[in-house]
């Protein structure tokens, strides 16, 4: 008896990772991967040991303006590692080691002579679980601008923050309440404030670190037309477990394997024709 | 090892009988943990409840305090006039001679100089200085004759609340004749010879109970007299032996001394209320007897007549022979022997015939909140200990707060997690369970003392900076006491903001810093200051080490600044509860029921701040 069910789940499974796979090659073959091709940031050999793990191992991406690009891979591959090397978020923890060398606009970020505080104000981070400051909804889209010395007044700052709660698609529902704190809106909503609060320090690169992964999918949808509009100005880096979602989203994919960074490519490429067998066995549920 | 297990065996033994026993166990050891634990709350509550009931009925009776009305004519010196015109308020002027011409005057008849000073101490010591501050106040009742109410002795406060006891009635049927009194004032009554005999019922009780404390120190020698008897056999040498036998001599006539007393005891105790006339002594109940107005006090009583001085005429008029029927006369008992208490019977009857006047009046005891501490019971207050314990949190709190804040957020925010932050940690959670004292020796010898230290024949002392007795001393003291307190809630709390609030600050670019201070900080403040406030708490009940630091010295003035001589209210309670005089017993519960209602108060606020920033993320 055991066994029949056994069975059925497996081909359930197999019919439905199938059909994912079939929809997500779908997506993105139908998109025109519309990069500028111009490199934002060029990484070289990048390692990074936790104490004595290695957990990234000779990572080279050169990660391209103007484009989404999404790290894919299983659990535990690095792909959020190095998502954090590339504001040095890495710093904070203590027994991290970063090397190799990671160069935006033609400097190495990781240089002595550079300060990780500044760093980080040119690439904003959105988190996995929306972390709004328990402060109004306008104190937090404020908080960079007014650390950064963005603003020269108060009118300023408010146009800032009007601009960036409109970016983030935020604006209509917030615009009568600024007031009120940000921690009471809704889970997709406080996702948004996140990114309006990352938008509003002006950064030219944007790191999400599976950014959808705590939202339903009204809100999941929401914020990807958001990724995709913020594509225009931004070099947005996103980390996602969702296949459809990086199929749907971005340009270039890249899979991540144990610290390895296999493939990457054109997301279109990648999910119809990938070069690489794990690749391949991971778009289409073998693994992970 | 390899043994197969049966499963479906082994699924057998769930309803199995040995099943149902193991089950019946369990429940049993459920209901007795059960009971434990009830039990264990039932004998914390009794404690708890015992605790607080000891303390509030001994508040309860200083909520009042007693008054006596008197007139006076207030007529004063020239020095005392001229200190009643000074503006210096501090310039008080003391009538004493007018408020003892008073209470002379409140009482009937005419007192002797022995009994003037009785009189006199009824009245609280500073009554003269009270009426004094009157007449300052209002000028023009200088030469007028004026009522005013005099604050009462704490002994004779005590005396009307009872608490040595009160004159108690005792039956009488029978009419009662007194002779004219002589020129020391003693009568002869007489009365139905049926009457009072209570009175010798509880003189025989007393001499009973004298005689069994006399037959047990009787016994007591008796054994020394074994004792030596038995070391008198051993003793070797003539001069030995000689210097046992004059100890053994004084045992036995010591022995001997002992059971003749007891023996003349027992035979009183049998034989009063007989036919013999029997003395009262001052260790005796004391009788007393009111007939008409007046009052006398029993000194020889026999079946039907007794020797007796007046203490308050018994008439109006010229002193005389008096007869009283039933009724107009009665019979009283004091329990308490005089000699036991510090209310002389004069004392006693002055106050019953007051209270009979409608004299006494109580008025809600203010005194207690509004002065300071006073060698007399009657007049100390916590006013002075109030504010020093003020000025002590203050400095305190100045002192801990900052440097617990900044200790326990460089220590979760910036410190490097390495072995000497790990000893660091390890040596701030030891110096919570330091005992306080030792704090107040730390204290004492660094504060204000100083440590002398002598390098390469240089002399000079390390610290020594506070004036001893001072508030800032003490502060000091409690500050490093309370600091580990601070640190442990600080770095708590902040451990408890969580990890994403730092992640956003960092990932928009802000610095350490900004993220702790415009963040972690603000954030954890709720729980800091909840658990500053409980440090504080604790460093308020702390007695131990302020009294190193020399904060329970007398103090009679409220300490102006944190650098004059003062003391907090725990020591304060500390001095009045060695004091002997009675009334500083229930003045020491009324102080602990202030000191709790602060500490109350203190822990509310706590939980408060802790419900209203209450924040789940």
């Amino acid at each position: 008896m055991t066994d029949t069910t056994n069975t059925q789940a497996e081909t359930a499974e197999q019919q439905n990772g199938t059909g994912e796979i079939d929809s997500a090659a779908a997506i993105a073959a139908n998109k025109t991967p519309a990069t500028s091709g111009e490199v934002k940031i060029h990484c070289v050999d990048v390692d990074v040991f936790y104490g004595e793990t290695q957990a990234i191992k000779k990572v080279s991406i050169d990660i391209e303006d103007k484009a989404v690009t999404a790290f894919i891979g299983p659990s535990g591959c690095g792909k959020s590692t190095f998502l954090r090397c590339l504001n040095r978020m890495n710093d904070t923890i203590d027994i991290c080691r970063v090397t190799g060398q990671i160069v935006l606009d033609g400097g190495d970020i990781y240089d002595a002579d550079v300060d990780p505080v500044q760093l980080r104000a040119r690439v904003g981070m959105v988190f996995q679980k929306p972390n709004p400051f328990p402060k109004s909804i306008y104190e937090n889209v404020a908080y960079g601008p007014k650390i950064h010395g963005l603003a020269g007044s108060k009118a300023e700052l408010d146009s800032i923050v009007e601009q960036s709660l409109k970016r983030a698609a935020l604006w209509d529902e917030v615009k009568d309440r600024l007031d009120s704190p940000g921690t009471g809106l809704s889970g997709g909503q406080q996702q948004r404030l996140c990114i309006a609060r990352a938008v509003a320090t002006a950064p030219e690169v944007l790191l999400m670190d599976e950014p959808c992964s705590a939202l339903d999918p009204i809100a999941t949808a929401q914020v990807e037309e958001l990724i995709d509009e913020l594509r225009q100005s931004y070099s947005v880096v996103i980390v996602t477990h969702s296949m459809q979602q990086a199929a749907r989203v971005s340009q270039k994919t890249a899979f991540f394997h144990l610290g390895l960074m296999l493939e990457y490519d054109d997301t279109g490429k990648i999910f119809t024709a990938p070069s690489h067998e794990k690749t391949q066995q991971y778009i289409t549920g073998r693994f992970g | 090892m390899s043994t197969t297990v049966d499963f479906t065996e082994l699924s057998a033994k769930h309803t199995g009988e040995a099943n149902k026993s193991r089950l019946k166990a369990r429940y049993w050891a459920e209901i007795r943990l059960k009971a434990y634990g009830i039990a264990a709350i039932g004998v914390a509550a009794f404690a708890l409840v015992l605790l607080l009931s000891t303390i509030i009925t001994k508040t309860a009776s200083v909520v009042y305090e007693k008054y006596i009305t008197l007139e006076a004519t207030i007529e004063v010196s020239d020095r005392d006039r001229e200190r009643l015109a000074d503006e210096n308020p501090r310039m008080r002027a003391n009538l004493r001679r007018v408020v003892q011409a008073s209470i002379a005057n409140a009482i009937p008849g005419e007192i002797g100089r022995r009994e003037s000073r009785q009189a006199n101490s009824i009245l609280s010591g500073d009554a003269g200085l009270f009426l004094g501050d009157q007449v300052k106040a209002d000028s023009s009742l200088i030469g007028q004759t004026i009522e005013f109410d005099a604050l009462l002795d704490d002994n004779m406060q005590l005396y009307l609340k009872g608490i040595v006891g009160r004159p108690e009635e005792i039956k009488s049927s029978g009419p009662l004749s007194v002779t004219a009194p002589d020129e020391d004032g003693v009568v002869t009554a007489t009365f139905d010879p049926s009457d009072i005999g209570a009175i010798f019922q509880a003189i025989r009780e007393q001499r009973a109970d004298d005689a069994a404390r006399a037959r047990s120190e009787q016994r007591r020698q008796q054994n020394a007299v074994d004792v030596t008897e038995a070391l008198l056999l051993e003793a070797e040498g003539e001069e030995e032996r000689a210097a046992v036998q004059t100890r053994l001599d004084n045992f036995v006539a010591a022995r001997d001394r002992a059971e003749a007393q007891a023996d003349e005891l027992m035979r009183l105790a049998t034989v009063i209320g007989e036919d013999v006339r029997y003395t009262l002594t001052e260790s005796d109940p004391s009788l007393l007897m009111r007939a008409g107005p007046g009052w006398l006090k029993l000194t020889e009583v026999e079946r039907g007549e007794a020797t007796g001085t007046i203490y308050l005429p018994l008439s109006d008029g010229e002193p005389a022979a008096a007869e009283f029927a039933e009724g107009e006369w009665q019979a009283y008992i004091m329990e308490r022997p005089e000699a036991t208490r510090l209310q002389s019977d004069r004392q006693v009857v002055w106050m019953e015939n007051f209270e009979d006047r409608g004299l006494i009046k109580e008025v809600l005891n203010t005194r207690i909140l509004t002065q300071s501490d006073s060698a007399s019971a009657e007049l100390a207050g916590i006013w002075g200990a109030v504010v020093g314990s003020f000025w002590t949190m203050m400095v305190t709190f100045l002192l801990a707060f900052p440097l617990g804040v900044m200790a326990s957020i460089y220590l979760e925010e910036f410190a490097p997690k390495n072995r000497v932050t790990d000893l660091i940690e390890v040596n701030i959670n030891n110096l919570a369970a330091v005992p306080s004292i030792v704090f107040g020796l730390l204290g004492l010898a660094i504060f204000v003392s100083g440590v002398p230290v002598n390098i390469f024949g240089n002399e000079f002392t390390i610290g020594g900076f506070l004036p001893r007795s001072s508030p800032l001393a003490g502060g000091a003291v409690l500050a490093l006491m309370t600091l580990p307190t601070i640190i442990i809630a600080g770095r708590a709390s902040i451990r408890a903001v969580p990890p994403s609030i730092r992640d956003a600050a960092l990932g928009l670019g802000a610095s350490k810093l900004q993220t702790a201070t415009h963040h972690v900080l603000p954030l954890a403040m709720p729980g800091i200051l909840t658990g500053s406030i409980i440090g504080m708490a604790q460093a308020l009940g702390e007695t131990a080490p302020l009294l190193l630091v020399g904060m329970n010295s007398f103090i009679q003035e409220p300490p102006a600044d944190p650098l004059s001589p003062g003391n907090v209210l725990p020591t304060l309670i500390y001095q009045w509860n060695s004091n002997s005089e009675r009334l500083f017993d229930d003045k020491t519960a009324a102080a602990i029921s202030i000191l709790l209602i602060f500490l109350v108060l203190m822990n509310a606020l706590a939980v408060l701040l802790r419900k209203r920033f209450e924040r789940r993320w």
